[in-house]
């Protein structure tokens, strides 16, 4: 089966895409955590690729400066997953605001964790300002705007101490991509 | 205590980040008559070294240094009046911002932090400065560098805005432009015609000396 190497905080919009599609696609997630460590992803995804027939990354650039185009596979344009969903929209929002921090749906449901938590404001809550000092609003760009993906959103922006904006750009974004992807290889 | 045991404490609680403890430090140090200079010089500028090169390899990431960094602000809140007392040369005048459109400045602050501590005089900007307000303040405060700080790989072509804006203005053979930040590479700095580039705090402070000194070598004060 055909497979992709996914960031862990697209995977699983991916394999819900796919199952709406009826692709055939083995969906292979790398820690989301990685997010924070980019110098790390190229090595994870080359060893988690081994043994499968694997086609496409389900990646945006994520801050590896051309380190995973460089494994010579066809990846997801953008820099980051929210320009994989909504690249207008996130252009837009950062010039009327620069200070907007972005949700997806992933990041809002696991925002205590791969936020908080390893930004270390579980054990040093005195930090938070110095990472959002500069932040205006926290805008979740939602995929399904569900009650509990929406509770987790507000929480987050609660945390940040940030007011919550909420733009519906569903998955659309992603599903184009994908499928120019799987159409590039016939 | 003695003098190289507050030094040691210095380095010791900078490191793990231990604010109180340094305050501490540094104030008993004082009261028995130890020199500003050799508390910044060997405990903690070497500290937030080793802080750094702790970060490179992975053992730390940002929370690590950022209490370490808010350890070693609140010794220098108390150490920089005394500095400029016993009259310790200003090595250079050092502008800093996050170019317009980012808000990133961690790494920023960093860089002031080192950089004060080797002696510049830094004049911070704060984050999402444009073009105009970078050319306003050099204007005002002729510093010897400006640094321009961006973390996001669609705000780096503020560097090029801001170097052109530089040209504009006739200012640009006046100040030694350095960049830097976590796109960056001494590639793009090349690219874009900076004078200077460095991966991190440490390497900056040498890098920012090192241009200056080229400078003044090049055009007698
Ligand atoms: C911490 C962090 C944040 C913090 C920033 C807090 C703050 N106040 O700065 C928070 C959580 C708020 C944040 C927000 C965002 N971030 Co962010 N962030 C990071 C992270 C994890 C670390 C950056 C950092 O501060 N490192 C610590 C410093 C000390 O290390 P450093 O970079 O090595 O700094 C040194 C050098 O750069 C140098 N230096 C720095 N400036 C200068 C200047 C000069 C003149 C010189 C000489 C040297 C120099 O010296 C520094 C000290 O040693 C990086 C990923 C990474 N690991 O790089 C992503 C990263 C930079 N962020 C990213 C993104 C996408 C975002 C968001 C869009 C995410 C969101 N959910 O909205 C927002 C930005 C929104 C906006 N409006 O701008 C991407 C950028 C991708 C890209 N291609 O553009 C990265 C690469 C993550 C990724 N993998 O995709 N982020």
């Amino acid at each position: 089966m055909k497979a992709v190497v996914a960031c862990g905080a697209l995977a699983l919009d991916v394999r819900r895409i796919a199952r709406r599609r009826g692709w055939e696609l083995k969906v292979i997630p790398v820690p989301a955590l990685l997010h924070n460590h980019p110098e790390r992803i190229d090595t994870a995804v080359t060893e988690l690729m081994e043994g499968h027939d694997v086609v496409a990354l389900a990646y945006g650039d994520c801050g590896t400066y051309g380190a995973l185009d460089r494994l010579g596979f066809p990846r997801l344009e953008g820099d980051h997953c929210y320009d994989v969903f909504a690249r207008a929209e996130v252009q837009l929002a950062l010039e009327e605001e620069p200070g907007t921090y972005f949700l997806t749906d992933f990041l809002a449901r696991t925002f205590e964790h791969t936020v908080w938590r390893e930004l270390g404001l579980d054990r040093h809550p005195e930090l938070c300002e110095d990472y959002f000092r500069h932040y205006t609003r926290v805008l979740w760009l939602a995929q399904r705007a569900t009650p509990a993906t929406r509770v987790a959103a507000e929480r987050a922006a609660q945390r940040i101490g940030r007011p919550l904006v909420v733009r519906e750009v569903g998955d659309a974004g992603l599903e184009r991509q994908l499928e120019a992807l799987l159409d590039r290889l016939g | 205590m003695t003098d190289e045991e507050i030094l040691q404490l210095l380095y010791d609680e900078t490191l793990v980040g231990n604010a109180p403890a340094v305050r501490d430090g540094v104030n008993e140090g004082l009261e028995q008559g130890l020199a500003p200079e050799r508390m910044l010089y060997d405990g903690l500028i070497p500290s937030l070294e080793e802080v750094g090169a702790r970060f490179e390899r992975g053992d730390f990431f940002v929370p690590e240094m950022l209490i370490a960094a808010r350890a070693m602000q609140g010794a220098l809140d108390i150490l920089r009046p005394l500095l400029a007392e016993t009259g310790m040369a200003e090595v250079g005048t050092f502008l800093m911002g996050t170019v317009k459109g980012d808000v990133h400045d961690i790494g920023k602050n960093l860089c002031n932090i080192m950089l004060e501590g080797a002696g510049f005089h830094v004049i911070d900007l704060g984050v999402n400065v444009p073009p105009e307000k970078f050319i306003e303040q050099i204007e005002e405060h002729n510093p010897d560098i400006v640094g321009f700080s961006a973390f996001l790989t669609t705000t780096m072509p503020m560097f090029k805005a801001n170097i052109n804006a530089l040209e504009k203005a006739g200012m640009r053979e006046k100040v030694i432009v350095m960049v830097g930040g976590a796109p960056v590479t001494q590639e793009y700095a090349d690219a874009v015609g900076a004078d200077g580039y460095s991966a991190d705090a440490s390497a900056a402070v040498k890098k920012a000396k090192e241009l200056l000194e080229l400078r003044r070598e090049k055009v007698p004060a």
